[in-house]
């Protein structure tokens, strides 16, 4: 299948992405060619395979409920781009109701 | 002191164990070389000189002991998280990432004392081939400053293959190691999955991620995974498994060994020089004693679409991380918190990595998730077998690394698919979790050839073993490029 730029418009949104109507056209166009390409998968019988999404065995691994020194809040702000006594900056989210939140 | 650049890791450990050479020595003059040539390969994101002279100076007053690593540079991709040293990943989106912790890996070059010289330039992210996906600059070819690197290690094959360090540290998603090792003829190492601590790795695709070694001569790569493999308590998939000594056996020679070459990997498409050289490879191994014979990895033709899809849903998961609120580029362009997202990320973001992102989310979206990333991972499980299939025979599978030699700089940039195809070779041993090495092999139109050699899981001392044999036997690594002293 290929994929439309309406389809497009809709993956930007769920990855947080923007893009102008200009690049819509050139990703559909690229990502639809990709998309081709994967079907190829379609000639592979895969009836009764299982899948695999790791190739180690996956262990849970919990650590002793004990507490420990956390990180200093001056590092873990270092990185930040806007602070204010000790708490991360970011533009208001509720002047416009849930659109913002 | 001169021509130090020129030395292998083995010959500076024992300048520096003999005392006959000081790690500040070494140092400085590692970063003359880098200064000298820099302009000429672009291989450096951030040089680290202050903090490494000052640890070299230490070294030096603490002692050197014989036969260690103290004092040796290395140069580090800069995906691999720093403390105090910049980490970008080569994107705009962490251009001003100040990481406060080390990668594991990075701890255990630091219990070395090893000397990180400066972070290395990639693809961003390390999603693509040629290393010109980087926001910062685009690394040369240190054999020809016309052709790209390779990717996404670029810069850390190009600084080993230039001699602006002996060694570094690469990362492998689907060939990231082993491709720019073939590219700039030098030995590059995909350990096993689980081989070496991921922790600190800036994450593009969790299940098929592995950093690796980088260096001009096999025991000088087998000695630096030694150091930086091993278990750890901050990474679950980190293997529970002692660390074998790499370097022990390394010159039994492959008498007896059985090794198999994928019929697949020699078909159509690969380019004649590159399947010239990989057949007198072959012969060579023939020639030394080995049982070489064709056996078939029949579902190694769907890895790319296997990888592309796998990749990128993962990739669109790790990178929503990076959302602008507490490291990294923030829009400035912002009225409320949904514009810091994704203006951030529309700003932050290079245009390969937001196509992975939008392919990835595509293939994990409603709808589309039984046919695209089921059927990818049903497909994985096939390829895995396949390779299983061939070890109950084999001790190892060789095959060329790279369908070609390196390309023109800018020639596949805007060819995604074309790109892709690049890591054919490469890919499937990621999809299975296997380890995997490119090794000089040969030329074709005065360009390195690499010759890939696969092994069974955690079987890193048998590759080794093959590779030194062909390095010892063979003259190919000792022929350098121009900027090393060398004639092409």
């Amino acid at each position: 299948m290929s994929i439309n730029q309406e389809q497009v418009k809709h993956v930007a949104k769920l990855s947080k992405l923007s893009f102008s109507e200009e690049e819509v056209v050139g990703l559909t166009d690229k990502l639809s060619e990709i998309i081709t390409m994967v079907e190829r998968l379609g000639e592979v019988d895969t009836t009764g395979v299982a899948v695999t999404t790791n190739v180690i065995h996956d262990i849970n691994v919990m650590r002793e409920d004990v507490a420990v020194e956390g990180t200093d809040r001056d590092l873990l702000m270092r990185n930040v781009p806007t602070s204010g006594d000790g708490y991360i900056k970011v533009p208001a989210m509720l002047d416009n109701g849930e659109a913002g939140a | 002191m001169t021509e130090l650049y020129s030395k292998s890791l083995k010959e500076l450990q024992e300048l520096l164990g003999k005392k006959e050479i000081t790690a500040l020595d070494l140092t400085k003059a590692t970063f003359e070389r880098i200064k000298e040539t820099e302009p000429t390969i672009d291989a450096f994101i951030t040089l680290n000189e202050e903090k490494a002279l000052a640890q070299a100076a230490k070294i030096d007053e603490n002692g050197i002991e014989a036969g260690s690593l103290a004092g040796i540079p290395i140069g580090i991709k800069d995906n691999i998280v720093t403390k105090n040293l910049l980490t970008t990943a080569a994107s705009k989106m962490l251009y001003n990432f100040d990481p406060i912790y080390d990668a594991t890996v990075m701890e255990k070059l630091y219990d070395a004392e090893m000397i990180p010289v400066g972070k290395l330039n990639m693809d961003e992210f390390a999603m693509g081939g040629s290393t010109e996906t980087s926001y910062f600059k685009k690394t040369k070819n240190a054999w020809n400053q016309t052709k790209v690197p390779g990717g996404s290690s670029g810069g850390s094959a190009a600084a080993v293959a230039s001699g602006q360090v002996v060694a570094s540290l690469g990362s492998d998603t689907g060939g990231s190691i082993r491709q720019p090792a073939a590219f700039n003829g030098i030995v590059g190492m995909k350990p096993t999955y689980g081989r070496i601590s991921r922790y600190g790795l800036i994450a593009f695709s969790s299940s098929l991620d592995q950093i690796g070694p980088m260096t001009r001569n096999v025991e000088d790569n087998a000695i630096l995974l030694e150091a930086i493999s091993g278990w750890d308590k901050k990474d679950s998939t980190s293997a529970q498994l002692e660390v074998p000594n790499f370097t022990e056996g390394i010159n039994d020679g492959v008498k007896g060994m059985r090794i198999a070459v994928p019929k697949e990997y020699m078909g159509e498409g690969i380019a004649p020089g590159v399947r010239k050289a990989v057949e007198e490879a072959i012969n060579k191994y023939k020639e030394l004693g080995a049982v070489v014979e064709e056996v078939s990895l029949p579902h190694s033709k769907y890895g790319v679409e296997v990888y592309y899809i796998v990749a990128s849903s993962e990739a669109s998961s790790n990178l929503q991380r990076f959302d602008g609120i507490r490291y990294g580029y923030r829009s400035e362009n912002v009225k409320d918190l949904e514009d810091i997202y994704v203006n951030s990320r529309s700003e932050g973001f290079g245009s390969e990595v937001k196509r992975r992102i939008m392919l990835g989310t595509f293939s994990l979206s409603a709808g589309f998730y039984d046919a695209y990333f089921r059927k990818a991972g049903q497909v994985r499980t096939l390829i895995k077998n396949d390779f299983d299939k061939v070890f109950e025979e084999y001790d190892l599978i060789i095959a060329p690394t790279t369908p070609t030699i390196a390309y023109g700089l800018g020639e596949n940039i805007t060819d995604p698919i074309t790109m892709y195809m690049g890591d054919i070779l490469t890919i499937p041993v990621n999809l299975a979790g296997l380890p995997g090495m490119s090794i000089p092999c040969g030329f074709s139109d005065e360009m390195p050839v690499g010759l890939q050699i696969i092994g069974k899981a955690f079987d890193e001392r048998t590759m080794y073993r093959a590779a030194q044999a062909f390095e010892t036997a063979t003259d190919h690594h000792k022929k350098l490029p121009t900027i090393l002293g060398g004639s092409n």
